[in-house]
């Protein structure tokens, strides 16, 4: 029985690798040979959740879809219409709003995880660039997204996005026309959002989150030490050829990320069924009131996720110049791998004034979206905002000096990796 | 090299209960998305039953309500329709009413209605769902030489009789469906509730 | 040996601290906050006062205000309610039972009377929250100034009259002078007493403000009981994840 069972599987596989010889060769390098380094902590998880996060998205959005009106005069209804009357729409609902929340949670630590450790450092920039693209369209895709509800949030903050673009001079009006399809945010502006949000940009992003991926995997995958462990010595107890301190993903890596992913799934589903809106965070007041283009807010923030960046153009006394230094906050991140000639890649081992900064640039981040999410009527808290938006750029130009002109003392590399936890 | 100091059974044990709470979780989670897929509470309400006033309906006469989307007839029955019901039986596929998917039980009987000169039915044919036409003089038609009143399927030439049961011979596999209903009073209906039912 | 565990204790330690800082700092910027608000203590589980709450906002409030995202239906079914019970008792307008809550009165004529169109209820409290309908409702005062001779001091100078003056009774603002130059706020004084004690009169306005709770996210209901099944079953799960990476990495050394 259990032969004639294995004989089977043998036979399917057999039939498949008759047709298709690559798939065998491709599931190893990615799956069952894909050697990760051994010492991998917790910092190392939220990539895989962020795929987690993508996927429920997805399924959800899909979901959502089928019910939800792309129009002016139905966008809100018909959301309610998902929250009341179709049978658990609104769990699925939740699952997106909360989903997109975390995305942004896991996305930011995945990020601040590659700056601890030095992973945008050669030879993974093209791994950086390309995680910074699906940044960036992940950005648009959640505004896209915000604005379906057709919320007061959902208007009032299309408003003041797309406006941003009049800011750039001689085409800034006829752009933001354009943009709209109107002289404000409506029915035109929805409609194509919302072709947008569920179709073009998440072929953008799943196609570079394969490429980002496949990146990674040809050059191995950077760990807290900053060790190359495929310059280290050869062979372990799965391969004489695989690196000494690398562990096959799968079985290994897919457990500890089942593991992770049940916690993540934890803290998700707590906040989905406990407090959906998060006090008002993860689903706004405000946007709970239709739309009305007659009626602003009292006070018109972006989501939290945007808000460092908010900050940044609020504090800036001049609209262009606002705008160039936020945009120009996300564009210097591209440039990361080359404005840190430091050679040594992760915190453990760098200078006092690598690891002093770095904690500078993370509470700036979390202190400007702060500032952002609020009023923005307190002149203290503007000033405050123009220091940290000053340390936030700082943070660039102190790296590229302190490590060029070769201020920084670092530790000694061990040659291996130091264990796992 | 790669077994060294493994306790395999372990190790499956693990896998396979893992994989088994996991794929269950799965399942459950599909659920919720199956299930929004069910007529939400507005299609319910559209769907919700429908009263119709009958106390003008006179002998022979038909009127049509809409219910689900589906047309409703109500046809208050002849004395001389009522009593050339029996005399089909051998000509028809289920003269008893044996499906029961095709009416409420308490329209399992010979005039397949709560009241016999009343019938109730969902006016769209058992075959590929064209509306029959009323043909209720009992005198011979083109499509029926010995025709007693009844309804012709114009599309693929079903035939039923007054009672809405399919001729033997005809592409139509069942008898019309009869929608659960009830009376408030003897000039009221109201389509889509059982007696009984709340 | 001994140093190497060290090591990575420390790391381990210091890894968990960066997380944790990263984590609750928003989360400590979010608690900041609030407000003057009173608290309603409303509570979804107490189907008790949401069926009064039901009974008071079609008594009270369904005359000028509707619930257009509501079914009396729905109603019915989550807050245990027959469907004569709901007809006959909350429903005073033409609308069937499985549609949703008409205002009663043309938004014309309301826009009119009242110089401004009152607004739907059903999503009020996740817009402004259930405290502030609740206070909101209670700090009504005779105002002579007002077009219709009311004022509100949670919402100054709202449109609305005190709808519930019957039950509350009739109260007056005191104001006492500031630096700023404008008189701020001092005490309501109670002018003329009402059908319900001030005790009962709170329970009144908190349970409208929790059936307003309700209708604002009728989901509410059944969601932490979701959440706990949804919960119970993830740490099953993830026990049995962490069981199995635990033996799979006795592999690795």
């Amino acid at each position: 029985m259990a032969n004639a069972l294995s004989r089977a599987v043998t036979g399917v596989q057999e039939w498949f690798n008759d047709r298709a010889p690559s798939f065998g060769p491709f599931y190893r390098k990615h799956m069952t040979e894909y050697y990760a380094p051994k010492n991998f902590n917790i910092w190392y998880i939220f990539g895989v959740l962020s795929m987690v996060v993508l996927v429920n998205q997805i399924v959800t959005g899909i979901f959502l879809t089928m019910h939800f009106k792309p129009s002016a005069a139905e966008a809100f209804a018909s959301v309610e219409y998902i929250m009341r009357d179709v049978e658990w729409g609104w769990l699925i609902r939740y699952m997106h709003s909360t989903g997109a929340s975390a995305f942004f949670v896991v996305v930011y630590i995945h990020m601040f995880r590659g700056v601890m450790y030095g992973s945008y450092k050669k030879p993974r920039e093209l791994v950086w660039v390309l995680g910074m693209l699906i940044y960036l369209v992940l950005m648009a895709e959640a505004f896209l997204g915000y604005v379906l509800p057709w919320g007061q949030m959902s208007f009032w903050g299309a408003k003041v996005i797309i406006s941003l673009f009049g800011a750039i001079p001689y085409i800034g009006g006829a752009l933001t026309e354009w943009i709209m399809g109107d002289y404000l945010p409506s029915d035109a502006t929805l409609n194509r959002f919302f072709a947008l949000h569920v179709i073009a940009l998440p072929l953008v992003l799943l196609l570079l989150v394969v490429l980002h991926i496949f990146a990674l995997h040809e050059v191995g995958s950077n760990n807290p030490d900053g060790v190359e462990i495929k310059k280290g010595p050869k062979g372990n107890r799965w391969s004489d050829k695989a690196p000494a301190d690398g562990v096959p993903f799968h079985p290994y890596f897919t457990v500890k990320d089942t593991f992770y992913t049940g916690c993540f799934l934890m803290i998700c589903a707590f906040i989905l069924f406990f407090e959906p809106t998060l006090g008002g965070w993860f689903l706004e007041h405000d946007n709970f009131v239709e739309a009305n283009r007659l009626v602003t807010p009292e006070h018109i923030k972006p989501v939290w996720y945007y808000t460092p960046f908010y900050a940044m153009l609020r504090v800036v006394p001049d609209k262009l110049l606002g705008v160039l230094v936020m945009f120009g906050a996300i564009v210097v991140l591209f440039f990361l791998p080359w404005l840190d000639r430091g050679k040594v890649k992760s915190w453990r081992y760098r200078g006092t004034g690598f690891r002093a900064a770095i904690f500078v640039l993370g509470v700036c981040f979390v202190w400007l979206g702060k500032i952002g999410a609020g009023p923005g009527t307190d002149p203290v808290e503007t000033v405050v905002g123009r220091i940290l938006t000053a340390l936030y750029f700082g943070f660039f130009i102190f790296l590229f000096v302190y490590t060029h002109f070769g201020f920084e003392k670092t530790k000694p590399v061990p040659e291996r990796v130091t264990g796992h936890d | 090299m790669a077994n060294d100091g493994v306790d395999k059974g372990r190790r499956r044990f693990l896998t396979a209960t893992t994989a088994v709470v996991g794929g269950a979780g799965v399942v459950v989670a599909a659920i919720p998305f199956i299930k929004s897929w069910q007529p939400s509470a507005r299609a319910k309400t559209a769907g919700a039953p429908v009263d119709a006033d009958i106390s003008k309906l006179e002998e022979g006469q038909m009127v049509i309500y809409e219910w689900r989307g589906q047309p409703v007839w109500i046809i208050r029955r002849t004395k001389a329709q009522l009593d050339a019901l029996p005399g089909q039986d051998g000509r028809l596929r289920d003269p008893k009413s044996e499906n029961a998917d095709q009416q409420p039980k308490f329209a399992q009987n010979e005039y397949r209605s709560l009241k016999p000169e009343v019938l109730v039915l969902v006016g769209l044919c058992t075959h590929l769902g064209c509306a029959p036409k009323l043909h209720a003089e009992l005198k011979p038609e083109p499509f029926d030489a010995e025709w007693k009143g009844g309804f012709f399927c114009p599309c693929h030439k079903s035939r039923f009789d007054m009672a809405g049961r399919v001729y033997d011979g005809v592409p139509a596999p069942s008898n019309l469906v009869v929608p659960p209903y009830k009376f408030v009073d003897d000039g009221h209906i109201v389509i889509g509730v059982s007696e009984g039912a709340a | 040996m001994t140093e190497t565990i060290m090591q990575q204790t420390r790391h381990a330690i210091v890894n968990v601290l960066m997380a944790l800082a990263l984590v609750l700092a928003p989360a400590a910027a979010m608690a900041a906050g609030g407000g003057s608000l009173q608290a309603s203590n409303a509570s979804l589980s107490d189907t008790g006062s949401l069926q009064n709450g039901a009974k008071l906002f079609f008594n009270y409030c369904s005359g000028c205000h509707s619930l257009k995202l509501m079914r009396y239906s729905r109603i019915a079914e989550d807050l245990g309610l027959t469907e004569e019970q709901v007809m006959d008792n909350l429903n005073f307008t033409t609308a069937k039972f499985g549609e949703q809550v008409p205002p009663s009165m043309n938004p014309d004529d309301a826009k009119r009377w009242f110089g401004a169109t009152p607004p739907d209820l059903t999503l009020m409290a996740r817009a402004k929250g259930t405290d502030y309908i609740y206070t909101y409702l209670k700090t009504f005062y005779v105002d002579p100034t007002r077009p219709l001779g009311w004022n509100n001091t949670t919402f100054p100078n709202a449109s609305m009259p005190n709808a519930l003056w019957e039950l509350q009774g009739i109260q007056t603002a005191t104001f006492k002078a500031h630096e700023s130059g404008d008189p701020v706020f001092d005490k309501f004084e109670v002018h003329q007493e009402g059908r319900l004690s001030p005790a009962e009169f709170d329970a009144a306005a908190r349970d409208i403000a929790n059936f307003l709770q309700y209708t604002a996210e009728p989901a509410g209901l059944k969601r932490k009981m979701v959440g706990v099944w949804v919960l119970a079953f993830l740490g099953l799960f993830t026990l049995l994840a962490w069981l199995l990476k635990q033996e799979y990495w006795k592999d690795v050394h």
